[in-house]
């Protein structure tokens, strides 16, 4: 049981693991294979960091589509097959390219439940690879998933664990609404840790109690997980025991979890790698401020880059993100 | 093809339908009886029929803000769509649509839509399902000129073009788009032109002639659904009303609303031909604009009756679960 | 240089082993920048295991070169770090840390006993054995439970005896397929695990349905292979059992309901940790899992009552030395049931889950039992 996998091992296997599940489901994105129609080698790239390499191999192009870069019409097709009897994954390869097919998602894919009078349902998984660290600059290193929390309609993954994603990514297949389910370019290979093999399904709005502790919540999306644990471990030294709480989900938030800690802590610090305002870092810190107000002992703090575009330079690019040093000085913060 | 007489009665029903249907949902909405937005499809009635008799209850269409027709003749219920526009419970959506948003999967219908051009990818994705699924269907999403224009119904012809889909593109070109004459705003002039950059087959048809829609897409549609891949139809027609109801229409030019009633009515044209043709007697039709004239008087009543959804229906289906 | 040089200048910062249970750790913070240089003594890296989390020092003086990022799970043995000394050239350091990989994929050599699957009677079995030789204690875990429930146990036992203990189907790490789902269904893999494993004399030890399962193998197996039966707060003995608890163990998916529920296998609702819950839900995420237990609740557990198997009679019945031990405050299965049991010991200040509660008790007693 003790096999250990990295996240982009966790979620290849678990397409596979939904694709021989499942006829209906296919996967579409741009070269998530590769190779299409030119004289070289099929499947030349598996997904620009590799992540579906071998699907189209085992699935066939009938279930593997590569896509001509025209996310409106592809990304509106996943949600059209998707009302009309397929599960489709397809992959916006970068959220920062949301701009050009915010439509199908925001006034179509959300919408169609509610709109239609619960007639229809659209069972559709839309991946998207997020987050700076990468040296990728503006246009590819952003996160974005407060925009999507944000519609009502819409569900919002983001797994921090090999375990979680594969688990996450199954239930996400098997939803019948439309999710969308975030992958941090930095943790496909960084992160590893135990995956069963068999398929397993985690629950939407369940988050996970990464460590448990008495002085103060901190509740970290992503990668922030890591560095936030990063912190917890240097404060225990200095006697803070610190509650690390992972939503897991966005959108189901596990609301309960959250205000369950802050209400025995007293203190609550978000990390949150998403831009500042109007995020979930907000969102969360108004929530316990507005639920958990007679338990809290210090102000609420957020931990989130500055207000500004995620600079290209690897000097400033890590003056940008969030830290351990950072967040412990957060957490230092609420206990005076 | 000929087509029977069963299929001419269907025909003049269904379009006498929403021409019938749209004339009264026009006074309803001028007595303060209908929320919201309208854009009423009187005048293009041989485009939604013409296309749609070829179709079944399992082939898809997509459709526009401008939607009753393409409702009406894919076989929505009509006192579902009255009582949908009229916002009261029992309407096709649970009064949670709209004019713009009438929708009935059932019916193949995947939704008025008042993103323009949203539909198109839409349709092809269900395009992409029959073709996965092997299930022998078709879709066709309709847009009007002003949808021609917009970024992703053009990537939509590409992308069908590329992956071969079972789908039909049909460009109803009322010649506004809101108020911009699409004779202005179509570079290069011709929808149908734009199919060939495409790699498939295009084609322009008189909105007001029936038979020459009906056979242009049966054409179309049988290519698409024996794995000939897409094809595109502009279909030329008039508007009868304004863009959306409440609209003054001073971009018209003097006497255009007028003549465009009397020489460009495709249901006048159709009743006309297939009289003088003896494909059907006067009287059939006549009894005919009976009953559709009761039907649609029926449902007002139903909808002016009927209650409000109740405040719990806010918070439902947003979600499958939650 | 000769290759023997090169390493001897290249040490290895492993995952280090703490206690037999542990087969894996995580890094959660490196103490020293990489590329910095780190004094004999100095603590270098953060390592959390499942049950503890400490410093490692640096056994030498040298350059640091991280291996492992932080958040990053490996076996123990499993090259975290490396302190090179000055004059170790970059092209040295990768060589030994390619060498190193290779080595541990290949020997196993420094990893703790993990558990395997095991074929037996057409399905897998997850089981961990420790030991050697033809004679073992054999330990069945309860209802809802898996393997890791005897871990306490598992490394008190593990010095005297060879010890092996595996999920039964439908849980921990086992195959989801259940079978018939009755204490007698269950029983027929033990004679087959101890075939595979090479077990001639074998100690049964069984907790909660675990025990009903034990009962029934020591009955139809004979004293040939099963030499003693161990009994831990076990089903099969009374009609009595918390069907509440059952009813709410399957209900609870999320994990503060569970929490709710599995404290009540407790006298002291502090073994309860976040990590036994998560171990918990873990199992029961996977596919088949929930369908097993309930098909089992309702086979062996029917409307709040254990079903009639004539365990009873037949524990009365056997021939090899048996005993019967339980937790005075057990909520689940009540402690009267070893009315009448000879060699029974009731432990105050304990509840359904004994052989965590006092693991050093039950452990002395299931090897006084083997001994005997």
């Amino acid at each position: 049981m003790a096999r250990i996998l990295s996240m982009r091992q966790a979620l290849s296997e678990a397409f596979i693991q939904a694709m021989e599940a499942d006829p209906t489901v296919i996967m579409m994105g741009e070269d998530i294979a590769g190779g299409q129609g030119a004289a070289g080698e099929r499947d030349a790239w598996g997904g620009d960091l590799g992540i579906t390499k071998g699907l189209i191999g085992r699935f066939g192009e009938e279930r593997v589509l590569d896509t001509p870069i025209s996310e409106t019409a592809f990304i509106g097709a996943a949600v059209g097959a998707a009302t009309a009897g397929l599960r489709p994954i397809v992959e916006l390869m970068f959220v920062d390219f949301i701009g050009v097919c915010f439509d199908q998602l925001l006034n179509q894919a959300a919408k169609f439940r509610y709109m239609f009078g619960g007639k229809t349902m659209t069972p559709l998984v839309v991946r998207t690879q997020y987050g700076a660290g990468f040296r990728a600059g503006a246009q590819h290193s952003q996160s974005l998933y407060s925009l999507f929390a944000h519609i009502p309609g819409l569900k919002c993954v983001i797994p921090s664990s090999a375990y979680d994603a594969k688990g996450l990514m199954i239930a996400a297949v098997r939803d019948d609404d439309p999710v969308v389910f975030f992958e941090h370019k930095v943790m496909y290979d960084s992160i590893r840790d135990e995956v069963p093999e068999r398929p397993y399904a985690i629950p939407f709005g369940e988050a996970n109690v990464v460590r448990e502790g008495d002085d103060v919540t901190i509740v970290a999306i992503g990668r922030m997980v890591h560095l936030a644990r990063e912190a917890a471990v240097a404060l225990a030294r200095e006697g803070i025991e610190c509650e690390l709480i992972d939503p897991r989900t966005i959108s189901p938030l596990d609301e309960d979890t959250i205000l369950d800690s802050v209400r025995r802590t007293g203190r609550l610090v978000v990390v949150d790698e998403d831009y500042p305002r109007c995020g979930m870092a907000a969102d969360i810190a108004a929530l316990a401020a507005e639920k958990a107000f007679p338990s809290l002992k210090g102000p609420i703090m957020k931990v989130t880059p500055p207000h500004t575009p995620v600079p290209f330079a690897p000097a400033l690019e890590d003056l940008y993100l969030p830290n351990p040093e950072r967040i412990a000085a957060a957490v230092r913060k609420t206990l005076t | 093809m000929q087509l029977s007489r069963a299929e001419l009665l269907k025909a003049y029903r269904l379009m006498r339908t929403i021409r019938v249907f749209e004339e009264r949902v026009h006074d309803e909405f001028e007595a303060g009886h209908i929320p919201g937005f309208v854009h009423l499809y009187a005048g293009e009635e041989a485009s939604a029929v013409g296309v749609c008799l070829n179709l079944g209850d399992a082939d898809y269409i997509g459709s526009t803000h401008r939607g009753h027709g393409h409702c009406i003749a894919k076989g929505c219920d009509v006192r579902g769509m009255m009582l949908e526009l009229f916002a009261r419970q029992g309407g096709l959506c649970g009064g949670k649509g709209g004019s713009m948003h009438i929708a009935d999967f059932d019916k193949g219908m995947m939704g008025a839509n008042s993103i323009v051009g949203a539909a198109v990818p839409l349709a092809l994705g269900a395009a992409l399902a029959s073709k996965t699924l092997k299930r022998g269907t078709v879709a066709v999403p309709f847009c009007g000129d002003g949808g021609a224009n917009q970024g992703g119904v053009l990537e939509s012809l590409n992308l069908a073009s590329v992956w071969k889909l079972p789908v039909v593109f049909v460009f109803e070109n009322n010649g506004y788009a809101e108020t911009t004459a699409s004779s202005w705003s179509i570079g290069g002039g011709s929808i149908a032109g734009r199919a060939a950059a495409f790699g498939m087959k295009g084609l322009a048809v008189d909105g007001t002639d029936f038979f020459a829609v009906q056979a242009a897409a049966a054409d179309a549609i049988a290519r698409a659904r024996a794995g000939g891949g897409p094809s595109l139809i502009e279909v030329k027609l008039d508007r009868f009303f304004g863009h959306h109801e409440g609209d003054t229409q001073t971009y018209r030019g003097p006497g255009e609303i007028e003549r465009v009633r009397r020489e460009r009515d495709c249901l006048a044209i159709f009743r006309r031909r297939v009289v003088e043709a003896a494909l059907l007697e006067a009287a059939e039709l006549d009894a005919l604009d009976a009953a559709v004239a009761l039907g649609v008087d029926g449902a007002v009543a139903a909808a002016r009756a009927a209650p409000p959804p109740d405040a719990a229906e806010l918070h439902t289906n947003v979600y499958v679960n939650y | 240089m000769s290759g023997a040089a090169i390493h001897a200048a290249i040490h290895a910062i492993v995952m280090p082993k703490w206690g037999m249970a542990m087969d894996q750790g995580t890094v959660t913070a490196w103490l020293a920048a990489e590329g910095s240089s780190v004094a004999t003594g100095q603590e270098i890296v953060e390592i959390e295991s499942a049950k503890a989390a400490a410093a490692v020092e640096a056994k030498v003086a040298g350059v640091l070169r991280r291996v492992a990022e932080v958040g990053a799970v490996l076996p123990v043995g499993g090259l975290v770090g490396v302190i090179a000394e000055s004059g170790a050239s970059d092209q040295a350091v990768a060589d030994y840390i390619a060498a190193h990989k290779d080595e541990i994929a290949a020997t196993g050599a420094e990893q703790g006993p993990v558990p395997r699957l095991i074929e037996v009677g057409g399905r897998r079995l997850n089981c961990l054995d420790v030991g050697a030789g033809g004679e073992a204690v054999l330990l069945v875990h309860g209802f809802g439970g898996d393997l890791r429930g005897w871990g306490l146990v598992h490394d008190l036992l593990a010095g005297a005896l060879r010890v092996v203990a595996f999920d039964l189907p439908g849980h921990g790490g086992s195959d989801p397929e259940l079978g018939e789902g009755t204490p007698a269904a269950l029983a027929a893999l033990v004679p087959e695990l101890a075939t595979a494993l090479g077990l001639k004399r074998v100690h049964l030890v069984g907790h909660s349905l675990g025990g009903a399962v034990a009962i029934a193998a020591a009955a139809a197996a004979g004293p040939g292979l099963i030499a003693s039966l161990t009994l831990i707060a076990s089903a099969g003995l009374g009609a009595e059992i918390d069907g509440g608890y059952i009813a709410g163990f399957l209900a609870a998916k999320r994990r503060r309901d569970l929490k709710e529920v599995v404290e009540r296998l407790f006298a002291d609702p502090a073994f309860v940790t976040g990590a036994m819950i998560e171990d918990i839900l873990r199992m029961r995420r996977m596919d088949g899992v929930d369908e097993a237990l309930r098909r089992l609740a309702a086979r062996c557990f029917p409307d709040g009552r254990q079903a009639e198997f004539g365990l009873r009679a037949a524990f009365l019945g056997l021939p090899q030395p048996s005993q019967v031990i339980w937790g005075a405050d057990d909520r689940i299965i009540p402690a009267a049931h070893v009315a009448g049991l000879a060699k029974a010991t009731v432990l105050a200040g304990a509840g359904h889950m004994v052989q965590i509660e006092r693991a050093d008790e039950v452990a002395r007693l299931i090897l006084e039992l083997a001994r005997s």
